[in-house]
């Protein structure tokens, strides 16, 4: 489309001015040998950043910040999902391996994509400075002179009225409320110059402001927050309880770069009981745990507080916040050894499908009876299934219904060496299988319980399955920035609105006595100059004999189309009552 | 929470008139747009194009007795056009037809998605089934109200295509019974930020519809010049100049279409009211977020692709800001925002699937 270039009139109100030249014409030296290495730099230095912080840059930033994004939503990240992005790599071989070595399964961590950002908003600083600066240079001033030749703004008119011109100047002045107005003598008459909307790059300013604002907030939350994340079996006994004192205590703890975990606000949660209710079809209707926590000057007493945790609720202490995450079955067991001495144990299991058949392992580390060596012969694991309402298929135990409607176990005894002291981190969930390999964890009998009922192994050990518990996953996050965050997005918000709803825009008046006094005489209707322009507002040209003659021009930055209808009254302002 | 399952029924029924309606709108409003092949260009399409021209350093040539010119001029044997064909009545009755299903359909849908609100005792915006129609009322909604303030109807058969394909879609492979909520949806974000999605994303649909006309628009009118430019060239026909029997102008149905600068102006206009909307329901997202699942944001993709389709609008709004970035370039940008909008509404939450959880699609 054509678009007239009008910055010469608007004194820099057009946002796009003139891209700088490329290298080699206006910076670039005409006489290589007499400039220095050194000013040949900075010229070369000045071109980049102008160029980085031009609008074109930006959108082309813009545009590859968008781009380089996607990988994230469309593959497999390893932030979010470990094992299903394990498992793609593997899927996917060499590809696989070489997407990861480029960082596509951590994108928002990945260096090209802090590279895109951070260019981004040195562009956004470099444009932003120039245009604050120039803003408040623009406030101190007076509305532009009128320009020589009004018929060839964008929006323009002519009235021919009767009157003296101070007359008419002062009924258009008197129409122009809320507008920013200077009148100026020029030979032949007057001429009003006005603008309005100033508030628009106000709102502009402000939202591109809080853009730099959020993405600190997100840089300082990143540094100095963490997460912690924890499973803990509901019990109304001393079993439940969790203190966040070190990142220990927490089963998975992910600090910010500049978090060593010396210094956590300590608080300390019991979970009593946990409570899921589910429609027929088997959807959960509503999770609560039920707690009582303690912090600050209570930590050293016995005072708790009740509270009922839920999904959508956390509980916010001292900054921190408690999450009530996820929830699953502890089923428990009796083992009775043949000397009849009795250890009873339980551990969360992982729930499988949405009718939570749930895999785990027990593990029975400490045999009574036995000390040294024969401790690691008899270790004791039961692995299998826990279904809170047990259906079995084809010998598989799977669940049939979240709720706990005739529980079940399908468990496989293993005994000797668990291999716990060997130094390598295991699963609370499963066994370590290279044990059962290597021949040191013998495979032992199978059997589907009911609570209550039990199993014998072969020298005469008995494991009952005794019930089951609930369990809930608990995360506590901190992040000191966050209201920050929400502040920068709420000044975005509003600074984005402001900039898009209010229309900045100028009009002058040229009044002057006579038909031909204002040196726009006879320029007849002049062609518009612009698609969206001659549509919206198609010229107009209203000129009665008269005596005084008002020549009116009007510009909007950005979106012509909507001055049209405003520009029409303004033309009416003109005109005798 | 009580479920009402007849009245359920009923808002189904609903939802199926509403989608009848439509159907029948995109009927007639193809068959009004396609009988409008031909017809004569109004004033302010000749001064659009007699600009486009004049911008590429040559004459105007495209008003309209020069049109008639060609035909006026035909040599002896050569079957003489007349000047373009005036619009047909069949047209506009056909646009009327359209304008009334439409509003019948409106109607019928506004009743689906309140009586579907009573039936579930909750907002009705908690699974795909409801968002997909509450997306397509707004986008109905948004297109009445575009008709309204510009008259150009033609609007209605591009916005047509997509709602009819989301509510069929989402009347069939998405439909699900009334149900409850699972507790991660219990929380009155729900109703906020879906409520903004559904709105941001529907007045959306009408944008990038004018977005897809308005580069229809620019390549027609490309090619109306190329053949203008062409005929020039060859010179007059009893010079042995060639005459083409059917101009472009005659031939395609795009010669129907608003104006570039009308096109231009819905989409933006659009843009500017559905824009603040979605960043607000972003930012609604994020505050969810920081309730239900401990961060308010975590590159979640569908996060991440809200992220994606915010930026493309940024960068739209931006583009229509650039020197050499206005018009076509800008309206691709629109596009792409539009369509990774949708692609976030069904593809990231039926193939991806993050952390969001909708009751009755796993
Ligand atoms: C960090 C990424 C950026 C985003 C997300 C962004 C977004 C936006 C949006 C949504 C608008 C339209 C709303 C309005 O007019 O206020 C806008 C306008 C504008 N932006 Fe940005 N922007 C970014 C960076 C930049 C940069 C680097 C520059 C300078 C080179 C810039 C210069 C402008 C200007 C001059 C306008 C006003 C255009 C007009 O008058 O319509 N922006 N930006």
């Amino acid at each position: 489309m054509v678009t007239r270039d009008t910055t010469h009139l608007t004194g820099g109100l057009t946002p796009d001015a003139p891209e700088p030249a490329a290298p080699g014409h206006g910076d670039a030296p005409r006489e290589p040998y007499r400039q220095g290495p050194i000013r040949g730099a900075l010229a070369f230095l000045r071109n980049i950043w102008r160029q980085l912080t031009s609008m074109r840059t930006a959108l082309v930033l813009l545009f590859l910040l968008a781009l380089a994004s996607l990988p994230g939503a469309l593959l497999p990240q390893w932030s979010l999902n470990t094992s299903k992005t394990a498992q793609y790599i593997i899927d996917h071989g060499a590809w696989g391996t070489l997407l990861n070595r480029f960082g596509f399964f951590e994108v928002f961590a990945s260096p090209w994509y802090a590279a895109i950002y951070l260019l981004l908003f040195t562009s956004l600083i470099g444009c932003l400075l120039p245009r604050t600066w120039d803003f408040v240079g623009q406030i101190r001033m007076k509305p532009v002179a009128t320009p020589r030749n009004l018929a060839r703004m964008p929006h323009s008119g002519s009235v021919s009225t009767t009157g003296s011109v101070a007359e008419v100047a002062e009924r258009v002045t008197g129409g122009l409320r809320g507008w920013r107005k200077v009148v100026r003598t020029e030979n032949s008459g007057v001429t009003i110059s006005a603008e309005k909307g100033f508030v628009r790059e106000v709102g502009n300013l402000l939202f591109h402001f809080s853009l730099l604002g959020l993405l600190v907030a997100i840089a300082v939350g990143k540094l100095l927050g963490f997460e912690g994340s924890v499973i803990i079996t509901a019990d109304d006994g001393a079993q439940s309880s969790f203190c966040s004192s070190t990142p220990s205590n927490y089963d998975n703890f992910r600090p910010g770069l500049l978090v060593d975990g010396t210094d956590l606000t300590p608080f300390c949660v019991n979970i009593d009981k946990f409570a899921a209710t589910y429609t027929e079809s088997g959807q959960a209707s509503s999770f609560v745990a039920s707690i009582r926590y303690q912090s600050g000057a209570d930590l050293n007493t016995q005072n708790r507080t009740p509270m009922a945790l839920e999904v959508n609720d956390p509980l916010r202490i001292q900054g921190q916040r408690l999450y009530l995450l996820g929830h699953g079955y502890t089923p428990e067991f009796k083992i009775t050894y043949p000397d009849g001495q009795v250890q009873t144990g339980g551990e969360p299991f992982q729930p499988q499908d949405s009718a939570f058949t749930s895999q785990g392992a027990v593990k029975f580390l400490d045999p009574p009876g036995y000390t040294g060596a024969a401790v690691l012969k008899h270790q004791l694991a039961v692995v299998g299934i826990f279904a809170p309402s047990a259906s079995i298929n084809g010998g598989i135990m799977t669940s049939t219904f979240p709720a706990p409607e005739s529980p079940g176990v399908a468990i496989q005894i293993y005994r000797g060496d668990l291999g716990m002291d060997t130094g390598k981190a295991q699963s609370i969930f499963s066994i370590d299988t290279n044990q059962v390999a290597n021949g040191k964890l013998v495979k032992l009998n199978r059997a589907n319980l009911a609570p209550g009922e039990s199993m014998s192994l072969d020298d005469g050990t008995k494991v009952t399955f005794t019930g089951y518990k609930e369990w809930v996953s608990l995360q506590t996050s901190y992040d000191p920035a966050q209201g920050w965050a929400l502040v920068f997005a709420i000044t975005l918000l509003i600074g984005l609105m402001i900039s898009l709803t209010i229309k900045r825009r100028r009009v002058w008046f040229r009044i002057a006595a006579g038909a031909g006094g204002a040196g726009a005489g006879e320029q007849g209707s002049p062609a518009p100059t612009s698609t969206e322009e001659a549509l919206s507002d198609p010229v107009r040209t209203v000129v009665d004999k008269g005596t005084v003659r008002v020549d009116i021009g009007g510009l909007a930055r950005t979106d012509q189309a909507g001055y049209g209808d405003e520009f029409s009254k303004l033309i009416r302002l003109a005109e005798a009552p | 929470m009580a479920v009402n399952d007849q009245l359920g029924d009923v808002s189904y029924l609903g939802f199926q008139a509403a989608l009848a309606g439509y159907i029948a709108a995109l009927v007639c409003f193809g068959i009004q747009f396609a009988s409008a092949r031909g017809a004569a260009p109004t004033a302010a399409e000749a001064v659009s194009m007699s600009m486009r021209a004049a911008s590429k350093g040559r004459t105007a040539l495209l008003d309209r007795g020069q049109s008639g010119g060609v035909g006026q001029n035909g040599a002896i044997g050569q079957i003489v056009k007349p000047e373009r064909r005036p619009r047909r009545p069949m047209g506009a009755l056909f646009g009327r037809a359209a304008l009334l299903v439409t509003v019948i359909g409106f109607a019928a849908h506004l009743f689906s998605i309140v009586t579907r609100g009573i039936a579930a005792g909750r907002a009705p915006w908690g699974n795909m089934y409801e968002f997909t129609s509450l997306i397509c009322a707004a986008a109905v909604a948004g297109f009445l109200f575009v008709l309204l303030k510009t008259k150009t109807s033609s609007v209605g058969f591009f916005v047509m295509i997509p709602v009819v394909i989301l509510m069929f879609v989402g009347g069939t492979k998405l439909y699900t019974q009334v149900e409850t909520l699972v507790p991660a949806l219990h929380s009155y974000w729900l109703v906020i930020h879906v409520l903004a999605v559904s709105l941001s994303s529907g007045v959306l649909m009408v944008s990038g519809a004018a977005s897809v006309m308005y580069l229809l628009r620019a390549r027609y009118e490309r090619k109306l010049l190329a053949e203008k430019e062409w005929v020039r060239e060859a010179g007059p026909a009893e010079a042995g100049g060639f005459v083409p029997q059917a101009t472009v102008a005659d031939r395609s149905r795009l010669a129907s279409l608003p104006s570039l600068a009308a096109l231009d102006r819905v989409a933006y206009r659009t843009a500017i009211v559905a824009f603040p909307v979605y960043t607000f329901a972003v930012i609604a997202g994020a505050l969810w977020a920081e309730v239900a699942w401990g961060r308010y944001w975590g590159w979640d993709p569908k996060e991440t692709c809200a992220f994606v389709s915010w930026v493309f609008y940024a960068a739209y709004l931006h583009a229509r800001a650039t020197a050499g970035w206005r018009g076509t370039r800008s309206a691709w940008i629109s596009v792409l925002g539009f369509v990774s909008v949708l692609f976030n509404l069904f593809v990231i939450n039926i193939v991806v699937s993050g952390l969001h959880s909708y009751a009755g699609l796993n």
